[in-house]
């Protein structure tokens, strides 16, 4: 299989008073066609690799390569779908305008652009919705809209940033099947950031465990599920149940990283038998996810 | 509809009462004449060429006032809502001037004006630029950070990015912004009209009527008409706004 994705000695420090490193040399490469999930404790810094890759946030040190090329600039055949799609969609476009958006950028004809939402959309389950407002939908199906929109500008790799984790678990189990689905259809690499052990064990290929920040990769765990996976009868079975408490022990068994920016959790880890693969479950965003650009531009009126 | 039905049948009981109170000869019909008398003379006055001449000097004037604040407060806003370092410079000035009222103005702007409608229309610019600057400054600030990425995922373009996500998030803002200018110019309008009434409107009328003849009939009339006038506008505008921008209901305030 030909490598898609090739990530050497990442490095991100966030600059500022209190200088913070997030991501602290991180490497790994993805081939083509492959499905891998990032796993790690809130606030380690996978959202910020993922930013990295999609050159949103340029890394301090090291190298992403896409299909071989260094990556500068936001490459071309990528897609990314983020955890809040309330603040991905833009509200004053219809479902079809939202996911015809990144098409017009990529200079397709409106014809084929109209044709690839309608047959997008189809493939999310959203057929007949088009013509709605995302303010008009349940917030899985807005998310369904967010994956159309990535799906639809059929990209070489698509980022997904906890794509699930501001939905229902019902909702949550729907759009990790869709997820499946359109990716047995499509075939396209993926890379998906989680904090949930057991969603990185159901949908990967292979999981790879970050530390707390500065992250670095702490097992690269293969996932030999097959492609064919059940929310009940995959989660029962003594592969998913070992995998997951493998990965369980290993966030857990990390030896505590020095770095400057986990006083919200140190210690924590200390306590034997607190954490299981639930513990990991702190639903808060990662600490410093998307705030970096934020400082710059956004200004202090009341 | 019901409600429609309901909000007439206040105005009708509250014209009755006024009527009432009118005829009980509390106070004088001279000074406080009843609404069926006010009625007929507005309807009289509807007919009559100065007086529809003042309702047009004061509404176009309310016109003009409106585009000129849009043309400067929209770009201003826009353009120090993106640019910190011009707002900060800014910010002293405009806190300072702001809370000078704009009527203080109206000796200064008289004095340079003459009876030229150009002095009113620039005091009802001065008052009304201030929400819808103040709305758009703050909109353009507003505007999610996850939205910009998002776009900067797809690949979209400095430029493109202000024109497809900045102005459309602004534009609900922007709107109520609209609205609060279009009332204050408003009264601005007609206040400056009552106290320099040379320039002429429907302030100018009533201030006239009220001081010479005493018609407080007339007064009375005129008030309805500005009155209405506003309603009109403010009720058009929400209208506007609830038709064309649903996805932001609230749309902001100042």
């Amino acid at each position: 299989m030909p490598s898609m994705l090739e990530v050497s000695e990442l490095t991100h420090t966030y600059p500022g008073q209190q200088a913070h490193t997030a991501i602290g040399g991180v490497s790994f490469e993805v081939t083509a066609g492959q499905l891998t999930c990032i796993v790690g404790p809130s606030g380690c810094g996978k959202s910020t690799l993922l930013r990295c890759i999609a050159s949103l946030v340029t890394p301090t040190a090291g190298q992403v390569r896409l299909r071989g090329q260094p990556v500068r600039g936001v490459p071309e055949d990528l897609a990314v779908v983020f955890q809040d799609y309330g603040r991905s969609l833009f509200p004053w476009m219809s479902v079809r305008g939202n996911v015809e958006f990144p098409l017009r950028s990529r200079s397709v004809p409106r014809a084929r652009r109209r044709e690839l939402a309608l047959s997008t959309l189809e493939r999310v389950g959203l057929s007949g919705a088009e013509d709605k407002y995302p303010w008009q939908l349940s917030g899985g199906m807005q998310q369904r809209v967010a994956i159309a929109r990535a799906l639809a500008c059929e990209p070489a790799l698509l980022l997904m940033d906890e794509p699930f984790a501001s939905v229902d678990a019902q909702t949550r189990f729907e759009l990790e099947d869709l997820l499946l689905r359109v990716r047995a259809e499509q075939d396209t690499t993926i890379l998906l950031v989680t904090h949930d052990i057991d969603e990185s064990v159901y949908l990967g290929d292979r999981v790879l465990v970050l530390s707390k920040s500065p992250a670095t990769v702490l097992a690269d765990v293969a996932v030999e599920l097959g492609q064919q996976r059940d929310q009940i009868s995959t989660r029962e079975s003594e592969l998913f149940v070992r995998l997951r408490g493998e990965i369980a022990r290993t966030l857990r068994n990390a030896p505590q990283n020095r770095g400057e920016g986990d006083h919200d959790e140190a210690g924590e880890d200390e306590e034997p038998g607190e954490v299981d693969s639930s513990g990991e479950d702190r639903a808060d965003e990662p600490a410093l996810a998307g705030s970096d650009s934020t400082g710059s531009e956004r200004g202090s009126t009341e | 509809m019901r409600n429609t039905a309901r909000a007439l049948t206040g105005i009708l009981a509250f014209l009755a009462l006024c009527e009432a109170v009118g005829r009980s000869g509390l106070a004088p019909q001279y000074y406080l004449p009843p609404p069926s008398l006010v009625l007929t003379e507005l309807t009289r006055l509807l007919g009559q060429g100065d007086f529809l001449l003042d309702v047009l000097a004061t509404v176009l004037s309310w016109v003009i006032s409106l585009g000129i604040c849009a043309l400067v407060a929209i770009p201003a806003g826009l353009l120090l809502g993106s640019v910190p370092l011009l707002r900060t410079a800014v910010t002293a000035l405009i806190e300072f001037l702001r809370p000078v009222p704009s009527v203080a103005l109206i000796p200064l702007v008289v004095v340079i004006s003459a009876g030229s409608p150009a002095g009113k229309i620039f005091l009802a610019c001065y008052a009304a630029v201030w929400p819808l600057l103040f709305n758009t400054i703050y909109a353009v600030g507003q505007v999610d950070e996850q939205l910009l990425e998002s776009a900067r995922a797809f690949r979209v373009s400095r430029a493109q990015r202000l024109l497809r996500i900045k102005i459309p998030h602004v534009v609900p803002f922007v709107f109520t912004g609209l609205r609060l200018a279009a009332s204050t110019a408003l009264i601005v309008l007609v206040s400056v009209e009552m106290l320099n009434p040379s320039t002429g409107g429907i302030g100018s009328f009533i201030y006239v009527a009220s001081s010479g003849a005493g018609r407080m009939d007339q007064v009375l009339a005129g008030t309805l008409v500005a009155g209405v006038f506003g309603y009109l506008i403010n009720a058009g505008m929400a209208g506007a706004q609830r038709r064309w921008i649903t996805w932001a209901p609230a749309g902001g305030t100042a």
